[in-house]
């Protein structure tokens, strides 16, 4: 018996003739568009595909992307990250979170400054690797510093699931964790004083999956039906993306506004009701979280519920905890461009003051921010 | 640049490269350092110099070992500048506890990578630190060797030059990184650590017209290639379709979020070739084991200068950038 061969996952989506039809099939239906439209991918994870693969180079002009917030690194705010410093530098405490977290700068540094400054920071690939760091530093306190969307928010639950089971007490949080759709809300209905509004900017969504893949493509319903702005769920390869921008195209130009999943194979309409069970179980919505580049979105993150209050280091570290408000860079344009009014070039610091090395704005950070995606990438055209 | 040295400093991407520039440089700065070639060319152009220094983790790994790095490291920089490795030195700092039965091993591994090289160890230095001082255990080598084609420069890549890959690429990395504790890969990866010299001696033999080598360690074959581009001025288009990349590297990049030609290599070397003889190279690299993938990957040309362009098999362009931040850890 031949076993299945990772390749053999990914191959058939990056195939240079599926995409070479994609690309026809797109170009045809758009010559019946009678303006140009505005697509956001929201999540960070499309920008880096189409940027890495050069698809914008594949589309007609009358096809705009926008590229939305969904980069959890990126819209992290300074605040936050400050806890962080503060908590890693504890003598007792190792710190750990997720991979590109660590060269985010805060007010004072980044994480990466921290540990050359002899803090314990570490990351890890799996919340779960932090069981047997505990393990091996019973004297320490581990505080796993928690990112993400809803992807990774059910991994966030089941290690403090396991910490409660199995009774380790030396394990706490640091709650970052922020939801899609309110922050897609705030993107159409913006609150921000300096714009009136931002209606019929974004004609429509590229919903992220792996987020669907959790709490299912549900959670999207609001966007065409009171909104009345198409979403498709698209998977992160080349070809899930043009097939997912085609069948925009399509519903523009059949007049639809639909909710459709293009990446059938991993979501459903309801999701993994286990890992939603789980999620409702230990947390619960935040009145106001600030996003780097955004400001304050309503209940777009969640916090440990107070029961669990005796896991959460936010509350048991709240007296060295710093909580003045840090402006973004002033020069920095990310709100603009992850509210589609601006692109990466247009920033008078990009690529000089503002590089993947030295990032002064949210976009900037991570790999998947836009930012960082056209400086390594190069947008040609 | 930081106040404090941070980790991405070490990644031999561009944090790495603005440490050496704004420390190193700035305050041994003489001709011979300022060419920045593998190997410094001494002696009115009759010998190489080298040094490398070995921290690897973990020391023993699938396809070599620390030892076997640190010949193969020092003595493929001279290869690359067209010299024969000839003689070496070999200082060690080793850890307080550390087994003499794997200290042992690691030398006999050294001894073994000198014979293919015909390198002689010559002097050396032993230290043992504390616990805590080193992570088991650090080598650096320094290698002499007697020049056999000069003229061999990262600067002088031209539009009548191709470039070739002399094997599959990132299989270093890809190891270093399959073997870390913590990660439960099933592969059958080995590293490619290997010594260059033999090849380079055939290809010299064989008159094949070398414009630049270098092998493609830290940083990978981006980091080779952005060198080249930005010091002779040209633009490296590189087909996408033609890196020879195994399926294993494929897939340890699909799941950690890496790109094969970031990834270190061992045994793997870039070369800028005249383009009539690029066939004729490709033919003595397929020769060895060491060499059976070797492939023509690019071509040089003017379109942007400074920067390394990759063309997807479907038509689009970008850039193929160095490395940036902390991509793995300590690997050579």
């Amino acid at each position: 018996m031949s076993s299945l061969e990772l390749k053999d996952l990914y191959d058939g989506f990056r195939d240079p003739e599926v995409i070479k039809s994609f690309q026809k099939l797109i170009a045809k239906e758009a010559e019946r568009l009678d303006r140009t439209v505005n697509i956001m991918e929201v999540c960070g994870g499309h920008t880096h595909t189409i940027m890495k693969y050069g698809l914008t180079q594949l589309l007609p002009h009358n096809i705009n992307f926008i590229h939305g917030p969904g980069c959890p690194v990126c819209i992290m705010p300074k605040e936050r990250i400050d806890h962080a410093y503060t908590l890693a530098q504890q003598e007792d405490v190792i710190l750990l979170t997720l991979g590109d977290m660590i060269k985010v700068p805060g007010s004072h540094g980044s994480l990466q400054d921290a540990r050359a400054k002899g803090a314990d920071v570490r990351y890890v690939y799996s919340p779960m690797d932090a069981i047997k760091v505990a393990q091996e530093n019973p004297d320490k306190k581990i505080i796993f510093f928690a990112i993400g969307f809803e992807t990774t928010t059910p991994m966030t639950a089941a290690l403090l699931d396991v910490v409660i089971k199995q009774n380790i007490k030396n394990i706490f949080f640091h709650i970052n964790h922020v939801t899609v759709p309110e922050v897609m809300k705030e993107l159409i209905d913006s609150r921000d004083e300096h714009v009136n509004s931002y209606d019929h900017r974004i004609d429509a969504f590229i919903g992220p999956s792996h987020v669907s893949v959790i709490s299912g493509s549900k959670i999207y319903e609001v966007f065409p039906t009171h909104y009345k702005i198409p979403v498709v769920v698209a998977g992160f390869e080349p070809v899930d993306v043009m097939e997912a921008i085609y069948m925009m195209v399509k519903q523009f130009n059949e007049g639809r506004s639909d909710l459709e999943i293009q990446y059938k194979r991993l979501v459903t309409h309801e999701g993994n009701l286990k890992a939603q069970a789980l999620i409702e179980k230990y947390f619960e919505k935040v009145d106001l979280f600030k996003w780097r580049g955004m400001g304050n979105v309503p209940n777009s993150a969640l916090k440990l519920r107070d029961e669990y209050a005796a896991y959460d280091a936010e509350v048991l570290y709240k007296l060295i905890l710093p909580y003045d408000e840090i402006d973004d860079h002033k020069l920095c344009i990310c709100g603009d461009i992850l509210r589609g009014f601006a692109k990466p070039q247009e920033c008078s610091v990009f690529g000089t003051a503002c590089k993947p090395s030295s990032p002064l704005g949210s976009c900037m950070v991570s790999s998947e921010g836009a930012c960082a995606a056209y400086y390594k990438y190069g947008n040609l055209l | 640049m930081t106040k404090n040295i941070v980790l991405a400093q070490g990644n031999g991407g561009e944090e790495n490269a603005e440490l050496i520039s704004k420390i190193f440089y700035k305050h041994f700065k003489n001709e011979i350092l300022e060419k920045s070639e593998d190997a410094a060319i001494i002696d009115g152009g009759r010998l190489a110099f080298t040094t490398d220094s070995f921290t690897v983790s973990p020391i023993f790994f699938d396809g070599g070992d620390i030892g076997k790095l640190s010949i193969c490291g020092t003595c493929n920089d001279l290869a690359m500048m067209g010299a024969k490795p000839s003689y070496m030195t070999c200082a060690v700092i080793v850890e307080e506890g550390f087994p003499v039965e794997d200290l042992e091993k690691i030398v006999r591994s050294m001894k073994k990578e000198l014979e293919k090289n015909d390198a002689l160890i010559v002097c050396g230095d032993t230290k043992v630190v504390p616990r805590g001082s080193v992570d088991k255990i650090f080598i650096n080598t320094t290698g002499v060797g007697v020049v056999q084609k000069s003229g061999i420069s990262s600067n002088s890549v031209s539009e009548e030059d191709v470039i070739i890959v002399s094997n599959e690429i990132g299989k270093h990395g890809a190891t270093i990184f399959a073997n870390r504790e913590g990660m439960n890969f099933e592969s059958n990866l080995q590293s490619d650590c290997t010594s260059l010299w033999p090849m380079v001696e055939k290809l010299l033999a064989e008159g094949i017209e070398i414009t630049a080598m270098r092998d493609a360690t830290r940083g990978g074959v981006a980091a080779v290639l952005n060198e080249w581009a930005k010091q002779s001025k040209v633009c490296i288009e590189v087909n996408e379709d033609a890196l020879p990349i195994s399926d294993d590297v494929r897939g340890i990049c699909e799941i950690l979020g890496f790109e094969a030609y970031n990834l270190a290599n061992e045994g793997t070397f870039v070369l800028a070739i005249k383009r009539s003889d690029a066939e004729r190279a490709v033919q003595v690299l397929r020769t060895f084991e060491e060499g059976s993938k070797a492939n023509v990957i690019a071509s040089v040309t003017h379109q942007h200068d400074g920067r390394v362009l990759l063309l997807s098999p479907w038509g689009s362009r970008r850039f193929m950038d160095l490395p940036t931040g902390e991509l793995l850890p300590r690997i050579c």
